[in-house]
């Protein structure tokens, strides 16, 4: 009885620790199947492949460079709008929202999340890019032809899909990742410090700022990686918007493509071996680049959590 | 002291400014959130019909529904969530009892982390090697398989915060009445986690109803209704994709209707979730 017990215990203990490793063997087997599969791109292109701008299905010449900086410059975009304003909302929900009013915002905010990117996506195009192109679009480009740079940044035609729009969606779908974590680490801040300050008669803006902000910047500098980690790999909201053209284009208005919207439309249709390659190495890549923001965003929030331990 | 006037002056009027800058900060949020959904239930509803749930996906120019992608996405959801709950609820108990604070269980969280909020996309390039070209065929499998790998870390991740919130007294009790460790998890700890071990399999049930990236090559789609799973299989996503950026009014019209009842699937499953965690809470 004694050791049918025990051996149930090891059996349990090593089914456990089974599925543990698989996770492991997971990340393992997305990282090798991703290299193989990219392997006669990399062979025939090599380092090349990052700095061509060429994307040539019929002679089969590839370069990443476009889609490249199509994702990099979507996302930055998402950055540039969505971290302060993000930051905004969860200083507004903890220090100056009636408390009744806090739940259903907080909540309402947390649905923006909830909902699917292929719905961003279908909104993004049926609804916000013509309103877009009609609506904003079509003035800043009058009002800022002829001006340097602005002008070249903002200029061309109004297409309504773009860079632009595409970056904008993702700030509305990485907003609500930003303003949770930013919430909750701003949550760790010990009320004796705001009340000290307060107390000192500081303003609400002076306390936010001066005093909870920099206590936990690590974790605000955390959450937005994560944020910055969804917004590179987003895939549909993006693919609906962006346009789908491998060239890099010097206005933000122009469509343009990025790594994900690239693999989204071209998978099915890539009909030579190095066709699919040159594809799955871009996957490749886009992992490589989330992988890295999404460690640096663990590391954060990690030595966050060690410092509310203690 | 008219200095000291004047600095006053300055902090109440920036002290103002962030306020108001605060309050548009949310609008700016709710009014998105209400422009969504708006034109998702403008275009919606109108787009409501009986035939959407018995009529498969039409050529371009007829009428018809979206039975297949209904049944392919609740297959292939169903399939995924079997496969990964019993890995992902085993991963979170060996992370919570076993391996707490060992060097193994800081690099599973780490990897899971990593693999919870990764491209979707690279997933479904990884179910194509894996699955998809050796067989030589999209098939509904891989779909299953390729959602399967995300339901995986949503469920490690909340199986093991709700397993590390069950009081140490009530393992410790167990254990002293001599009952063996896995009698003390499965009879003990995972009752006390149920409940939030059930919302964490609602969440992944909610995310996973959304994915079309790792779909779009790994199960492709299906405009006929096929119920071989080693074939191709439609879903709802992928019909939305494969319709909205099609030139045809009639398609147009079924996306927004498949684009309302995903959207509605994962709201009534989040706020399923949130229930039932509220309810564990009191």
């Amino acid at each position: 009885m004694l050791r049918r017990l025990r051996l149930s215990d090891t059996v349990f203990r090593i089914l456990t620790r089974s599925a543990a490793l698989a996770v492991l063997a997971l990340l393992g087997g997305v990282i090798f199947a991703l290299f193989a599969g990219a392997w006669p791109a990399l062979q025939k292109f090599g380092i090349g492949f990052i700095t061509t701008e060429t994307w040539n299905p019929v002679t089969e010449t590839f370069g990443g460079i476009a889609p490249i900086y199509g994702t990099i410059v979507t996302s930055i975009i998402a950055m540039v709008i969505a971290v302060p304003i993000g930051l905004m909302i969860a200083l507004f929900l903890t220090e100056l929202c009636p408390p009744s009013l806090r739940r259903p915002i907080g909540i309402a905010i947390e649905l923006l999340a909830g909902i699917p990117s292929i719905i961003y996506g279908i909104w993004g195009l049926f609804v916000f890019a013509p309103w877009f192109q009609l609506h904003v679009q079509e003035p800043v480009i009058e009002a800022l032809d002829g001006v340097p740079l602005l002008g070249t940044l903002f200029g061309g035609n109004a297409y309504g899909i773009g860079t632009f729009t595409a970056g904008l969606i993702l700030s509305i779908m990485i907003l609500p990742f930003i303003s949770a974590v930013t919430r909750d680490v701003l949550e760790t801040v010990p009320s004796v410090l705001k009340e000290a300050s307060y107390g000192l008669g500081a303003t609400s803006w002076e306390v936010m700022w001066k005093v909870c902000l920099p206590y936990c910047s690590t974790g605000v500098v955390g959450g937005a990686m994560l944020a910055l980690g969804r917004a590179l790999g987003e895939t549909m909201a993006v693919t609906f918007v962006i346009g789908n053209a491998h060239r890099i284009a010097p206005s933000l208005f122009a469509p343009g493509t990025s790594i994900s919207a690239t693999i989204a439309n071209e998978f099915t249709e890539a009909t030579t071996e190095i066709y699919t390659s040159s594809l799955i190495e871009l996957g490749l890549i886009l992992f490589f680049i989330t992988f890295i923001v999404l460690s640096c965003a663990q590391l954060m929030l990690m030595r966050l959590e060690r410092a509310k331990g203690k | 002291m008219i200095l000291n006037q004047a600095l006053y002056f300055r902090r109440r009027l920036v002290n103002a400014v962030f306020i108001t800058l605060s309050i548009g900060a949310a609008l700016f949020g709710l009014v998105w959130l209400a422009f969504i959904l708006g034109a998702l239930l403008k275009d919606g509803i109108s787009a409501m019909s009986i035939s959407l749930f018995t009529e498969i996906t039409p050529p371009p120019g007829s009428a018809g529904g979206l039975l297949n992608a209904i049944f392919g996405s609740v297959v292939m959801s169903l399939g995924a969530v079997l496969i990964g709950t019993p890995i992902g609820i085993f991963a979170g108990t060996y992370l919570a009892e076993y391996a707490r604070h060992g060097k193994l269980a800081f690099v599973v969280r780490f990897v899971n982390d990593i693999l919870l909020s990764g491209p979707s996309i690279v997933t479904g390039l990884f179910i194509y090697e894996l699955v998809v070209r050796p067989m030589h065929s999209f098939s509904a499998i891989a779909g299953t398989l390729a959602l399967a790998v995300i339901v995986i870390p949503v469920v490690v991740r909340t199986t093991e915060n709700m397993l590390l919130l069950v009081p140490n007294g009530l393992r410790e009790a167990a254990s002293a009445l001599g009952a063996p460790q896995n009698h003390v998890i499965r009879a003990v700890t995972w009752k006390a986690a149920r409940a939030g071990m059930i919302t964490g399999v609602l969440l992944a049930v909610a995310r996973i109803s959304g994915e079309t990236a790792p779909l779009l090559f790994t199960a492709l789609g299906n405009n006929s209704m096929s119920m071989d799973i080693t074939k191709p299989m439609a879903s709802l996503p992928t019909v939305i994709f494969q319709f909205a950026i099609s030139p045809f009014p009639d398609w147009h019209t079924l996306a927004w209707g498949g684009a309302l009842l995903i959207t509605a699937t994962v709201l009534v499953l989040s706020i399923a979730a949130r229930i039932l965690e509220n309810q564990k809470r009191t």
